[in-house]
């Protein structure tokens, strides 16, 4: 293995595992900045009894979050050298901005919102809150910049030296693909949080935890299903439309498109693309469906992989398959809301044990649904870092293959042994039901009694 | 000569921010290194809730000075980051552990030892990999066609070792001399003597470290001793000096923040020695701070923003710190 295919690895392993943790902090600090807004305005407990359950929730996904993104923030210099060399100079300052919009204002206000109520009351408490809150929609806004000038490059020279020389900032951050590409990402991370929620609360009311705050846990996020999963339907198909004027080429290898076809480009369903010989085995295919999605017409033209080099087009089979498995989640959350929409209608909301299961098995599918387009739109950008202009081949540092594959190695061991904890300690944190004492700083009803009782000793020690 | 007077402006900034990351993310990594000094839980658990509300603010700062790097020194960033390869991963493990220890400690009873140790054990790690990133800066890179041109253990010398030891020391001397001003008690007590140790190890080190500097690199030497720069340099020693009597006098007369002022203070004087060593250079001995500039379009783009922003940041910063003043109130952080 060379080393660039190891940093490549090494990427794409660090930022799925980062990916993960946002797109769960960004939905849970809106979701907690809603819960104390609601309690402040109605003082009805169930509300504070949740800000306080989904609060120790978001405090690990948080912490989880900033630990795997400071090493995302290093690893530009670290791997891709010539790219930071390179693209700095366009990328460097939004990410600067980022920093300096969003991470203090998250890192500034989140001591305060989880310790700081007795210290500032109710009021600046809330202020902190919302502004963690907005903090994580900031710092969405920037890295989707970076990302998408990555995508569609605009707004900018190339030096003699070869770096990217900015000429037209809102041009760089407003570039063509970044509206859709916030809105899909903002929409997603939303999803992915209330599937979250909705697993947890589903799991509760099957245990038969019946109180009023498991209640509204699981209305709230059937509510956000049936409410976003539609949007983001609609938001996907018109990111969809964007990526076919900007990215043609990664449109049609996400079609698995190797030939042009006259007179409307059927869907191909499912196949098995070959690359090498440049078609799709055992291609299921609904015919004009393919130009009806993409043109919103039945004969328009829809772009193929023919005549475009072998060195250009991405690696087809991964981008088919991620697409539809991220399209096939989107529609199934879509199903869970409309299901738990008919339920709430005919009053069996919270008496349906099997809406319950499917709330839980959808539990991790926004996670999914995010990596799947991450790896469509990711691995669709290829061969290219800066699309059309800077190969990856050209980006990586010149390292040595045996350093980058013993970073790459402690990598996966680390993560693999410091985030199984983590998904441990949130999967039981959720797994209880939200304590009505929290408020004074009780504790929750658990099977554990060891845990319990440790837990009791450690609270009587701080409260002395 | 506007675009020299702008990266110069940057390189000013970007010093700064990695200043204030080394003073305040310095005392809160010293906390967990002192953390295995606790003569039990509720020591244990004082000392992480008396940083817990404020160092995830504190790192953020090392995400600026990596940030800003990249943003306007995008060449320095390039060159630096592949040169310092193995310290920079190990510092970033060690920071995912200690990061994570913070929550999980609390979610456990059978594994919060293992929870207390990545604590203590990536604190260390981060500090020890920081002071060798230091002493491999300080020693020189080599660059050749704007990419790093050594090879990947290149940053391993006795320098970086005696460096990747000061820095650590110095940062149990913050953390004891924080302990000291926010708790009470026997923890405080303890920590006092700790502190008066390490006062007398930092400025060991830190006598080592300024006697082998100009030994790196006769430009060093040069920009020490030269008139009238050498007025200049003579005073930081004499400030060092008197510092440390401070810090003495204030542990000795149990003062709460005196200590930590006067610990403060010796970094600060710490990191100017390092800049009159440095200047004009941004990686030496190849790479001067116009060189690595990038282009005056970025530096003004992100300029115009920070000096707007920073002292906001600062403001609520400073804000968040008087929010948790005081010392440690009982039933505070988590439990």
């Amino acid at each position: 293995m060379t080393a660039e295919i190891l940093a490549r690895w090494q990427f794409a392993f660090t930022v799925s595992f980062h990916i993960v943790f946002p797109a769960l902090s960004i939905g849970l600090a809106s979701y907690l900045a809603v819960l104390n807004g609601l309690w402040l305005w109605t003082r009805e407990a169930s509300y504070r009894t949740l800000f306080e359950h989904w609060k120790k929730i978001f405090a690990v996904a948080f912490g989880m979050g900033v630990v795997s993104g400071i090493v995302m923030s290093y690893q530009f210099g670290t791997n891709w050298s010539v790219f930071s060399d390179k693209a700095g100079p366009v990328v460097g300052p939004l990410m600067g901005y980022e920093v300096l919009t969003a991470f203090f204002l998250e890192a500034g206000f989140l001591g305060i919102m989880l310790f700081g109520r007795e210290r500032v009351g109710d009021g600046l408490h809330m202020v902190a809150t919302l502004m963690v809150a907005v903090g994580t929609l900031i710092s969405a806004t920037w890295i989707l910049a970076v990302n998408s000038w990555m995508q569609t490059p605009a707004g900018f020279s190339i030096a003699p030296n070869g770096q990217f020389v900015p000429e037209d900032w809102w041009a760089i951050v407003f570039n063509p693909s970044f509206p859709y590409r916030l809105v899909h990402m903002v929409l997603a991370a939303y999803l992915t949080t209330a599937l979250v929620v909705g697993a947890s609360a589903g799991y509760l009311l099957l245990r038969d935890a019946q109180t009023l705050a498991v209640r509204r846990m699981f209305s709230m996020a059937m509510w956000m299903l049936i409410l976003v999963a539609p949007l983001q339907i609609l938001a996907g198909d018109q990111h969809g439309l964007n990526t076919l004027e900007h990215q043609p080429v990664k449109l049609a290898a996400i079609e698995a498109h190797f030939q042009s076809e006259d007179g409307g480009m059927p869907l191909i369903l499912f196949g098995w693309p070959d690359q090498a010989a440049r078609t799709v085995h055992y291609a299921l295919k609904v015919p004009k469906l393919g130009s009806l999605i993409l043109t919103h017409s039945l004969n328009g033209t829809v772009p193929s992989l023919e005549g475009v080099p072998d060195k250009d087009i991405p690696p087809v089979a991964i981008v088919f398959w991620s697409f539809r498995v991220m399209v096939a989640l989107g529609f199934a959350m879509l199903g869970l809301g409309l299901w738990a929409g008919w339920a709430r209608w005919r009053g069996f909301l919270y008496h349906s044990p099997w809406l319950h299961r499917a709330a839980i098995l959808m539990g991790p599918a926004g996670f999914l649904a995010v990596i799947a387009g991450w790896i469509t739109t990711e691995v669709g950008r290829q061969p290219w870092t800066v699309y059309g202009l800077l190969r990856t081949a050209e980006s990586h540092s010149p390292l040595d293959a045996p350093a980058v594959a013993a970073s790459l190695t402690a990598f996966v061991v680390v993560y693999a042994f410091v985030f199984g904890a983590g998904v441990f300690y949130l999967l039981r944190l959720m797994g209880k039901p939200p304590a009505t004492g929290a408020v004074q700083g009780g504790v929750a009803p658990s099977q554990d009694m060891t845990a319990i009782a440790g837990r009791v000793t450690t609270t009587k020690h701080l409260e002395g | 000569m506007f675009g020299l007077e702008l990266s110069f402006i940057w390189a000013g900034l970007i010093a700064l921010s990695v200043l204030i990351y080394v003073m305040l993310d310095g005392f809160d990594l010293g906390v967990g290194i002192l953390f295995p000094l606790a003569q039990d839980e509720d020591e244990r658990n004082q000392m992480m809730n008396s940083i817990a509300p404020v160092w995830d603010g504190n790192e953020t700062w090392l995400v600026l000075g990596g940030g800003g790097l990249f943003a306007v020194f995008p060449l320095a960033y390039a060159v630096v980051m592949p040169a310092l390869y193995i310290p920079i991963i190990l510092m970033l493990l060690a920071l995912v552990f200690r990061g994570v220890a913070f929550e999980y400690r609390w979610q456990t009873q059978r594994w919060k030892r293992v929870w207390d140790y990545s604590f203590f054990g990536g604190s260390l790690v981060a500090a020890v990999m920081q002071g060798i990133a230091l002493g491999a800066l300080v020693q020189g890179i080599t660059v050749v066609d704007r990419a790093y041109a050594g090879g990947w253990w290149d940053w391993l010398t006795p320098f970086s070792i005696l460096t990747g030891i000061a820095v650590p020391v110095g940062y149990a001397l913050l953390g004891a001399t924080w302990i000291n001003l926010v708790l009470e008690g026997r923890v405080q007590a303890h920590m006092r003597k700790v502190a008066l140790r390490l006062a007398g190890a930092t400025l060991m080190f830190l006598g080592l470290v300024s006697i082998f500097t100009p030994l790196q690199n006769p430009d060093y030497a040069e920009r020490w001793f030269r008139y009238p720069a050498a007025l200049y340099a003579a005073v930081v020693p004499v400030l060092v000096l008197l510092a440390a009597w401070r810090l003495w006098q204030g542990l000795r007369r149990e003062r709460d923040l005196a200590p930590f002022l006067s610990a403060q203070a010796l970094f600060i004087l710490s990191f100017v020695g390092i800049g009159i060593s440095f200047y004009p250079m941004i990686v030496p001995p190849s790479l001067t701070i116009a060189e690595a500039a990038a282009p005056d379009a970025s530096l003004k783009f992100i300029l115009v923003g920070t000096l707007f922003l920073l002292p906001i940041i600062l403001s609520y910063t400073a804000y968040a710190y008087w929010v948790f003043r005081g010392k440690l109130k009982a039933g505070e952080g988590y439990h």
